[in-house]
């Protein structure tokens, strides 16, 4: 597998992540215009199970199962394996998501191979013998391009940059076994404790309505919530919001929160902030609802409310209820 | 208890910008990266509950002498600087390998860094340590408990939805997030007191490091170009009564069939 490119697959209670199936079709488009080998690397528990829906895009899946995972931090079970294997095949190229799993995994894998890093991609394209990965940078300021000065490292694409899509001809699925040298030092889960109900991650959310200063405390969130019900859409929030302990840090949006590209955006009470722009501003369409027609939202969002968000939240969930009612849903 | 906290200093955010070679400037005002002031909060709620101290370590160039100087106004007990001009334009690996050298000759039963930085947005370099120090890692702390024997460390991990309880023996590496909690402000006693903190500085020859292994000349990667982002199309400003308000928005996403 030398040449080759290989992605780094996540699993979620045994199945593959939706990034994973980007990272997939990532590696065999490149591939496929590069005339190298592509593979998906799927390391966990339930792995091989998991191995046939991700080969459909495409890559050969080498499924290694790692029942650790249950116990330990993913990515510690992870990266001595995948080191192994690199050490073994020598890919030049190693697609991970770029997720609170994948930076810990790109890192350790620093750590074990000096492996370099191009960090925090929001598309790769491949640019004569390597790949280039475009990142934005300095609060959404600067968009860099950026390769490795020889021909191998790690790419840490972040969730949403690529559309999945499955291939013609879907790869061969073959389980590995892996003598791991050296385990990392022991870190033990101890509890996994839910805070929240569930739903879509932000990250993967087709529909997001988020909440700001504005809507002024935790009942007022609830409207934001039931907008996001109504869209059948996910919550998300501006640190603002964060800290004030209305909503949790996994909903934050922005710089030290997430990046995300949902199809819709609803921003209520937000101002738009540079650090919270540069978490949303690849979004389709942006649609701000703020009493101040000033707030800098005004200069990414498509369309702007102006008003108060308490008269005009309720009666967009309301409007959007009164569809559903009528059997139209959504395209 | 001694707490290492690994602090970087950024550009002031918002006035970030490449220098000639398309590197991050750093010959401009700089701060202590925003993540790494909540570890820093974290570490000296720590010490000041069970005692000990905090050692703040930070690589990069001379203008990290001020975040440092805040830093221990806010109550950190001593400051080690790596800064040597042959590290200018290092890549991740080039800075790993000087964290690695310092934290060798440093002696700690925790070490905390910050998720990411506002100016990489890496979140790469503390895994990287703890892997090649051998240290268990620990990673998007909410809250950090150390036991009280000293012997093990609880955090809550922050995952989508709720937390993993993660445990490990010390010395560990815990990456923390900004739900921590806010810094503290320096107060003018703290100020005062800093004056008179020890800060000292290192150079790649004190680390026994080859000039060559890190900067510029041995950077694994490297910025080819940049460019300011797309711009969006103007907004439509929508200034009607609630209800006709609403109609417009129903319109508009129905258009673009996103309900
Ligand atoms: C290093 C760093 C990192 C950061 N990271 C992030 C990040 O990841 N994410 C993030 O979001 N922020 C981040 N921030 C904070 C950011 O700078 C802003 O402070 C924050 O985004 C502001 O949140 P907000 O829009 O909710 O609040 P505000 O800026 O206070 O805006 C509130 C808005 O609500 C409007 N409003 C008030 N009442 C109503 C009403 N009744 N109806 C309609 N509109 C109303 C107001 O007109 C105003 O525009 C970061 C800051 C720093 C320094
Ligand atoms: N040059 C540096 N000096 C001190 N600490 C650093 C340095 N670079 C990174 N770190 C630490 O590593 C964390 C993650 O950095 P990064 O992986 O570059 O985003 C930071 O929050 C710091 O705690």
């Amino acid at each position: 597998m030398a040449n080759g490119i290989w992605a780094v697959g996540e699993l979620a209670d045994g199945r593959p992540t939706r990034v994973t199936l980007e990272l997939a079709t990532l590696a065999r488009t490149l591939a496929e215009q590069t005339g190298r080998d592509a593979a998906t690397v799927l390391i966990g528990a339930g792995a091989t199970d998991a191995a046939a829906q991700v080969a459909a895009y495409g890559p050969d899946v080498l499924a290694v199962e790692a029942a650790q995972v249950m116990e330990q931090p993913v990515a510690s079970v992870v990266a001595p394996r995948l080191a192994a294997m690199v050490a073994d095949r020598e890919p030049d190229y190693l697609l991970v998501a770029a997720s609170t799993d994948g930076k810990d995994l790109a890192g350790l894998l620093l750590g074990l191979l000096e492996l370099p890093i191009l960090a925090n991609g929001s598309s790769v394209a491949w640019d004569g013998d390597g790949p280039t990965v475009e990142m934005s940078t300095f609060g959404g300021r600067l968009v860099t391009h950026s390769s490795f000065t020889q021909p191998r490292g790690v790419l840490l694409v972040r969730p949403a940059s690529v559309v999945a899509q499955e291939a013609a001809t879907p790869g061969r699925v073959g389980s590995v076994q892996v003598e791991v040298s050296a385990e990392l030092p022991p870190v033990r889960v101890t509890d996994r404790v839910d805070e929240e109900r569930g739903g879509t991650p932000i990250e993967e959310a087709r529909v997001i309505v988020a909440g700001g200063r504005g809507v002024g405390g935790p009942d007022g969130f609830r409207q934001v919530e039931e907008l996001a019900q109504a869209l059948g859409g996910a919550v998300g929030a501006t640190r603002a919001a964060v800290d004030a302990g209305w909503v949790g840090y996994a909903q934050q949006i922005g710089q030290t929160g997430k990046v995300v590209k949902p199809a819709l955006y609803i921003a209520a009470g937000i101002s738009g902030a540079i650090q919270h722009k540069v978490g949303v501003q690849t979004a389709g369409t942006i649609v701000a609802i703020n009493k101040d027609p000033d707030a800098p939202i005004a200069e990414f969002a498509d369309l702007v409310v102006v008003g108060d968000l308490f008269e005009i939240l309720p009666r967009l969930t309301e409007a959007i209820r009164a569809r559903r009612g009528n059997g139209q849903t959504p395209a | 208890m001694r707490i290492l906290v690994l602090l970087k200093a950024v550009p002031v955010v918002g006035t970030e910008r490449l220098d000639d070679a398309l590197r991050t400037d750093r010959s401009v005002a700089l701060e202590a990266n925003g993540n790494d002031e909540y570890v820093l909060e974290a570490a000296l709620k720590l010490t000041e509950a069970h005692g000990g101290e905090v050692t703040l370590l930070s690589v990069g160039p001379p203008g990290a002498m001020d975040p440092l100087r805040k830093a221990l106004a806010m109550g950190a007990t001593r400051a080690v600087h790596v800064a040597d001009e042959a590290m200018r334009g290092s890549c991740y690996v080039g800075t790993a390998r000087v964290l690695e050298a310092a934290l060798r000759r440093l002696e700690y039963d925790l070490v905390f860094a910050g998720a990411d930085t506002s100016d990489g947005q890496g979140g790469v370099i503390a895994p990287a340590l703890a892997a090649r120090l051998g240290l268990p890692y620990l990673s998007y702390a909410s809250r950090i408990e150390p036991a009280p024997d000293g012997r093990t460390v609880t955090i809550r991990r922050l995952r989508p939805g709720g937390y993993d309880v993660l445990e490990a023996p010390m010395p560990a590496l815990v990456m923390g997030t900004q739900v921590l909690g806010e810094p503290r402000y320096p107060s003018l006693r703290g100020i005062m007191q800093a004056r008179n903190k020890e800060i000292r500085t290192w150079t790649l020859a004190d680390l026994g490091l080859d000039a060559r292994s890190v900067g510029a000349g041995a950077a694994t990667t490297r910025v080819l170009r940049a460019e300011p982002p797309a711009q969006r199309a103007g907004a439509t400003i929508i200034r009607e009564a609630p209800e006709t308000a609403v109609a417009q928005v129903i319109d508009l996403l129905a258009a673009r069939r996103l309900i």
